[in-house]
């Protein structure tokens, strides 16, 4: 495997011009909602609303402002999938189409997926939907297709704030610590990274650097393996079908004692 | 203080629907009525046999749809065969972790022994005249094996389906390890008070009908108290069912689907005949919501 690339985001930077979306959706010829119609959402300057089969980035805005509007901040954040190390929807897909490749991420193979859809709810961070065109689940590859050609993906190519920053984790995990530091010492003493150490599903490999609380910025607290419950489950199952047997066995077997056994019955 | 009762509230829904809660449902009907019958055909008399061939003749069909009806809610149904085999390599695809895999696995063997009981059931009716297929259920060693084995699978097809859900990220789903139980013990009770409806026309004399009401009221007071469990392990996630989810959940299966079969099969005498037909029907019709209120709730959070 070639060393593990992903992308760092300092939300700190972020102007929420949105031409990683732009530069996403140009490069992999994704489709406009609605035929190109605009509809606004209603929320801040976020149109896009999350990321689904045909937005594989999107530009959070979070406005903090108190009642009068007379103080407070912005909070904005390029979201876009983790490519976590352990991932929750490759664990889960049936047909194999979700593949690891040799730069670490996660990709889904449109041609082998078939659209069942159990990863979307698997992910934990809410990335993955069903692209109408296709029919298959879609999401960020990590342009694929242009780190084999020795880019770099299109968004953090067109990033113009270095907001989102493209390397070999090993190399932004430590360029991310020194930016918190420095934010730090600045005075921000709420910068911290989400994501970029192995505790979280093994590390994410976009990881981000985020100045209020994860779920502020719609990002789970505590994102967890779907298998965790995996064994308490199919054991839960069995004991049901260990008592329903019994009660089946009890009632059928020996009727003769039935009748004495009536007064007794729930 | 964390705002949010569970980290499972930032994943997206997967959009399934109708296609699925009837899935759910039919799967439940095919798993369970299998199961039964190979209760009774083992643990039962011989004049029990009518009764344990309806559940025979239940389980096929419904598993034929649950097939279908799988297949029609993918988004490509014409790749539903992906679930099988690596579309790339051809090869075998199997992940033991996968309950969407191994459940599609163990849906493709059980259509087969459902297949087999089918048959024998035909053949014991005089409508299949190939008296060897006969063999295939008890009490023979070849009968008594394949069913065996079939009815561990039709317990499988009966369970993994919340086992499925709980191997998720959504609420509620996730957030339980006991919703795979509920289906095994609400599929054993739709399939009991089906086997009771169909037995009203053709095995009405059979004597194992007083025992398969009984059966139900218990199968149906053990899921009431699981219902009760599942509730109560959600934690600060049943908040999600604080909507008009739970109302449904509580008059659609607490009262109609449970404690009211309950009351009929407990005062047989209420509505004459007619009480032990009401009683199954409203199993039956609690055990679809169920699936239902599971299903759509955890998407709308």
């Amino acid at each position: 495997m070639a060393e593990a690339m992903g992308f760092y985001t300092d939300t700190t930077v972020c102007i929420g011009c949105k031409a990683c979306e732009v530069a996403c959706k140009e490069w992999n010829q994704l489709p406009s909602r609605n035929g190109g119609v605009n509809t606004l959402s209603g929320d801040s300057y976020d149109n896009t609303r999350r990321l689904d089969g045909i937005h594989w980035r999107h530009v959070k805005f979070i406005e903090q402002f108190t009642e009068d509007r007379k103080d407070g901040r912005w909070l904005l954040m390029s979201d876009v999938c983790k490519h976590c190390v352990n991932a929750p929807c490759l664990e889960v897909c049936p047909t194999g189409a979700i593949v690891r490749t040799e730069f670490d991420s996660v990709v889904i193979q449109s041609d082998a997926c078939n659209g069942c859809r159990d990863c979307i709810s698997a992910c934990p961070f809410g990335v993955i939907e069903v692209n109408p065109a296709s029919g298959t689940a879609q999401k960020c590859t990590l342009c694929y297709d242009r780190l084999q050609g020795g880019l770099e993906p299109a968004c953090s190519k067109a990033c113009p704030t270095q907001s989102i920053q493209f390397g070999a984790i090993k190399d932004l995990q430590g360029r991310a610590q020194k930016r918190v530091d420095q934010l730090q010492q600045m005075g921000e003493k709420r910068a911290y990274l989400y994501g970029a150490d192995e505790k979280m599903l093994g590390g994410l490999n976009s990881f981000y650097l985020l100045v209020d609380k994860p779920e502020v910025y719609g990002l789970p607290p505590d994102p967890k393996m779907p298998t965790r419950n995996l064994k308490s489950a199919t054991w839960f199952s069995a004991f049901g079908a260990i008592l329903v047997g019994l009660m089946g066995i009890i009632n059928f077997r020996n009727r003769g004692a039935r009748e004495d056994a009536r007064e007794e019955q729930p | 203080m964390n705002a949010f009762p569970s980290s499972t509230f930032f994943s997206a829904p997967p959009e399934w629907g109708w296609y699925i809660v009837f899935y759910f449902f039919f799967g439940g009907l095919a798993g369970g009525s299998y199961f039964l019958a190979v209760l009774i055909d083992l643990f039962g008399r011989p004049e029990d046999r009518p009764l344990a061939r309806l559940g025979y003749y239940l389980s096929f069909p419904c598993i034929l749809v649950s097939g279908l009806l799988l297949t029609l809610d993918l988004g490509r149904p014409e790749r539903f065969w992906h679930m099988l085999i690596q579309s790339n390599t051809y090869q075998p695809i199997f992940k033991p972790w996968s309950p969407m895999s191994v459940g599609s696995w163990a849906l493709l063997i059980f259509a087969v022994f459902s297949f087999l009981g089918f048959l024998s059931a035909l053949a014991e009716d005089g409508r299949l005249k190939q008296p060897a297929a006969r063999g295939l259920r008890p009490p023979g060693m070849l009968g008594s094996l394949v069913t065996g084995i079939g009815g561990l699978f039709g317990f499988y097809v009966a369970g993994y389906t919340g086992v499925l859900l709980a191997v998720t990220n959504r609420p509620i789903w996730s957030d339980t390890p006991l919703l795979g139980m509920l289906f095994v013990i609400s599929a054993a009770s739709i399939s009991a008070a089906s086997m009771i409806l169909l037995a009203q026309k053709s095995a009405r004399n059979s004597p194992g009908l007083a025992t398969l009401h009984r059966l139900d009221s218990w199968v149906v007071a053990l899921e009431l108290i699981v219902l009760i469990a599942v509730m109560i392990s959600l934690g600060p996630v049943f908040r999600a069912w604080v909507n008009v989810w739970g109302l449904v959940l509580f008059f659609g299966v607490i009262v109609l689907g449970l404690l009211l079969p309950l009351a009929l099969y407990w005062r047989r005498q209420w509505f004459g005949d007619f009480t032990m037909t009401a009683a199954a029907a409203a199993v039956i019709a609690g055990g679809f919501i169920l699936r239902l209120v599971v299903v759509f709730s955890a998407q709308g959070v």
